[in-house]
């Protein structure tokens, strides 16, 4: 059994932090409660396996701004239980005070502020330094590098190099394994021409071949670490083929399978693992439903929600490791193993403060030279913004309503429809808006922006399709991401309400008129999932429409009204 | 061994997976079954026999992946033997154009009675499985089947 300590090692470095009691949001500045690299690195070790884990980095080689939803609702069971938290209701639980930088690094509330004054997070050189030290602290052999995966996808060099770039990089992080979800939508073909050369296991327990119903990856491979036996079963976006263009892997099925996962636990505790690891790309809410019915996995790690939580969340015997994105922490576990079981787990939440970190001197020069063919297009810099540009968010994120307003001037559009990715980074007001910028929120490799009409029924029906996707109580019927990001019509959303009858009062903003059904709009988007879509890809959509406009300033969105959270 | 039971239509049924949100196929409105027509498809075989939960594991995903051609695997537990076995199966969806799906005749020399096909879905809907014992019991089991237009994850 695990020991009833408190998980809370928020950082470790809480403690030792002086908490910026009373300063309003503009005095933070001067609190300049700056974390060092061994601030960062500080842990109390235990046992003789330490497990670290990274997920969800998106491609991003580089540090960035990335800021964590202020809107992130749960439903059903997980109704405001974490991670359904968000700012004070966040840092509350978490024992997090506001103004530290813990608060800059996990919630959003006076994001600018605490951006300027704590920097940019992630960096694979800044990851490569936490990681070798640990290694150097540890023992190789002690030392287990995990990745969740949504790896090789999010960047304009990942994109390029079909995902050599970050292959690359997590090899000579000298990663041991990984699973997968976007990494998929490089192609079949290219998944598994990487696969059998990399240097590192690719796990996924949960794909079949349609055909023979037979394994497409290894499900699991076992580690001797530390004198125990590590057993990592691989559980890929169980959803991947419903999410993303099912023809770019057209033989391969996907789902959950518990009952495949059960036994792989099994004959993993049979072979003699001391600690059995999930290693999964489900999703927070997914893998805590599955840690109540798959029984006998000591820790789950979590992905593909983006969740960052310095905290662990138990479910009975088991306890799950939300880790965030974007490379802005990587997760430390170290694990006693005593009598062949795991006896204590000991975490900590490894915030990567770019300022803070000296970069590897060897992943920063490989990270240079991997993006030195591109180095030119990358700076050049399109506009500027005088408006914070951030992604995530249940509903809209400002960098999204860019990308609607893009497609509605430069499409001829009166409807805009953009997918409710969590991923790509953060611009601060003052920013400049440059291609690694506009590429970071959209290299995906079916970028076509689409131009369509569609009745006010169907535009419904999508809204409906997708909310579910979100908000249906079952988190097993969940897939993950976003609410699609609407431009030119709003729409009010109960999100309690079963499919069908969540969403109402579409409106044409442009009229102000109610959208009607049998009606046919003109409506534009991009990353359908069908073969064949026409149109420029949506880099180019945005690009022209920032260079035109010069300065991007954007008004709050106000069209989605939201009720039964 | 594997007989449709009502030679299922094959128009073009819509809602198909990833329809709605990219290319626009606008599909004509199509009659579909409810939950009515597949209690009727069942009392034309069995009339108002009681019907018990169990023995049956009705395996399909909670969620299609291509409503075109959903896996179905169905197992009855049961000794197969000459005094107790699995006689017939049947499985039905009640939201496509007509309940019927597949049957399935078995006999003691089956050994094992389990079947899986593929089978498409137009729609977000419940598949029914029946299942029917030598000595005339009837089993039943329901599973929801989330057809979704995709797209947005992630």
């Amino acid at each position: 059994m695990i020991s009833r300590r408190e998980f809370l090692q928020a950082t470790a470095v809480a403690g030792a932090l002086t908490v910026s009691g009373g300063l309003g949001p503009l005095g933070r500045a001067a609190a300049q409660q700056r974390l060092s690299q061994a601030d960062i690195l500080r842990f109390d070790p235990l046992g003789t396996v330490t497990i670290l884990y990274l997920a969800d980095i998106h491609a991003q080689l580089m540090p960035l701004h990335f800021r964590e939803p202020s809107v992130n609702l749960g439903v059903g069971e997980v109704k405001g239980l974490p991670p359904h938290l968000t700012d004070a209701a966040f840092r509350d639980h978490f024992k997090v005070a506001a103004g530290t930088p813990d608060a800059f690094a996990l919630t959003s509330d006076d994001f600018v502020q605490l951006a300027r004054n704590y920097g940019r997070m992630g960096g694979l050189d800044r990851v490569a330094t936490l990681v070798k030290a640990i290694r150097a602290e540890r023992g190789d052999d002690k030392v287990l590098l995990l990745d969740g995966g949504d790896t090789w996808q999010g960047s304009w060099s990942a994109l390029k190099t079909k995902g050599q770039d970050m292959v690359d990089a997590m090899s000579a992080l000298k990663l041991d394994a990984m699973t997968s979800h976007w990494e998929f939508t490089l192609g079949a073909d290219r998944v598994k021409e990487i696969v059998e050369a990399a240097p590192f296991a690719f796990l996924a327990q949960n794909i079949r071949d349609k055909e023979w119903n037979e394994p497409v990856f290894p499900p699991r491979k076992v580690f001797e670490r530390g004198g125990a036996k590590v057993a990592v079963i691989g559980q890929a976006l169980p959803r991947t083929a419903v999410a993303n263009p099912r023809w770019m892997f057209p033989d391969w099925e996907f789902g959950i399978r518990e009952e495949e996962l059960q036994k792989q636990v099994e004959e993993a505790r049979a072979e003699g693992a001391g600690v059995v690891v999930l290693l999964s790309h489900d999703g927070f809410d997914v893998d805590r439903k599955l840690a109540s019915r798959v029984k006998g996995i000591d820790i789950i790690l979590t992905a593909h929600t983006h969740d960052a939580m310095p905290g662990l969340v138990r479910v009975g015997d088991t306890v799950l490791v939300a880790t965030g994105s974007h490379g802005k922490f990587l997760s430390r576990l170290d694990i006693a193993v005593k009598d062949g079981k795991v006896s204590d787990i000991r975490f900590k939440l490894m915030p990567v403060f770019a300022d803070a970190i000296t970069p590897d001197a060897e992943m920063a020069a490989l990270i240079s030279k991997a993006r030195e063919p591109f180095a030119a297009d990358l700076a050049r810099e399109i506009g500027r913004t005088d408006s914070l540009l951030y992604r995530r968010g249940n509903f809209n994120g400002t960098f999204d309503d860019l990308i609607c307003a893009a497609m509605m001037e430069q499409r001829d559009a009166e409807i805009t429809l953009s997918p409710g990715f969590r991923w790509g980074g953060t611009l601060l007001p003052d920013d400049p808006i440059t291609w690694e910028a506009i590429t970071n929120a959209t290299a995906i490799t079916y970028p076509n922006c689409y131009r369509m009409e569609m009745t006010g029924q169907q535009l419904k029906d999508v809204l409906e399709d997708v909310a579910d996707n979100i908000f249906h109580p079952d988190p097993y019927f969940q897939g993950g991401g976003d609410m699609v990001r609407v431009g030119g019509m709003g729409y009010a959303i109960d999100i309690a309400r079963p499919m069908g009858s969540r969403i109402s009062e579409l409106t044409h903003l442009k009229t102000g008129q109610p959208i009607e059904a049998g009606k046919r709009y003109v409506v534009s988007g991009w990353a359908s999932v069908n073969e064949g879509t026409q149109g420029p890809p949506i880099w180019d959509v945005v690009r022209d429409h920032v260079a035109k406009a010069k300065t991007i300033f954007l008004k709050p969105n106000t069209a989605v009204k939201v009720s039964g959270a | 061994m594997n007989k449709g039971l009502s030679g299922l239509s094959r128009r073009d049924a819509v809602r198909a997976a990833a329809l709605a949100f990219a290319v626009g196929a606008i599909s004509p409105r199509l009659a579909f079954a409810d939950e009515k027509a597949v209690a009727a498809e069942i009392k034309k075989l069995y009339g108002d026999k009681k019907m018990a939960e169990g023995k049956i594991k009705l395996d399909v995903p909670e969620i299609a992946e291509n409503g075109l051609v959903v896996p179905v695997n169905v197992e009855i537990e049961s000794p197969m033997t000459e005094a107790d076995y699995v006689k017939a199966v049947h499985v039905f969806a009640d939201g496509n154009p007509q309940p019927g799906i597949v049957s399935y005749q078995f006999t003691p020399a089956c050994g094992k009675a389990s079947a899986a096909t593929r089978m498409r879905l137009a729609q977000t809907q419940d598949v029914i499985c029946i299942a029917e014992m030598s000595n005339g019991d009837l089993y039943s089991a329901k599973a929801n089947v989330k057809v979704t237009i995709g797209g947005c994850g992630g």
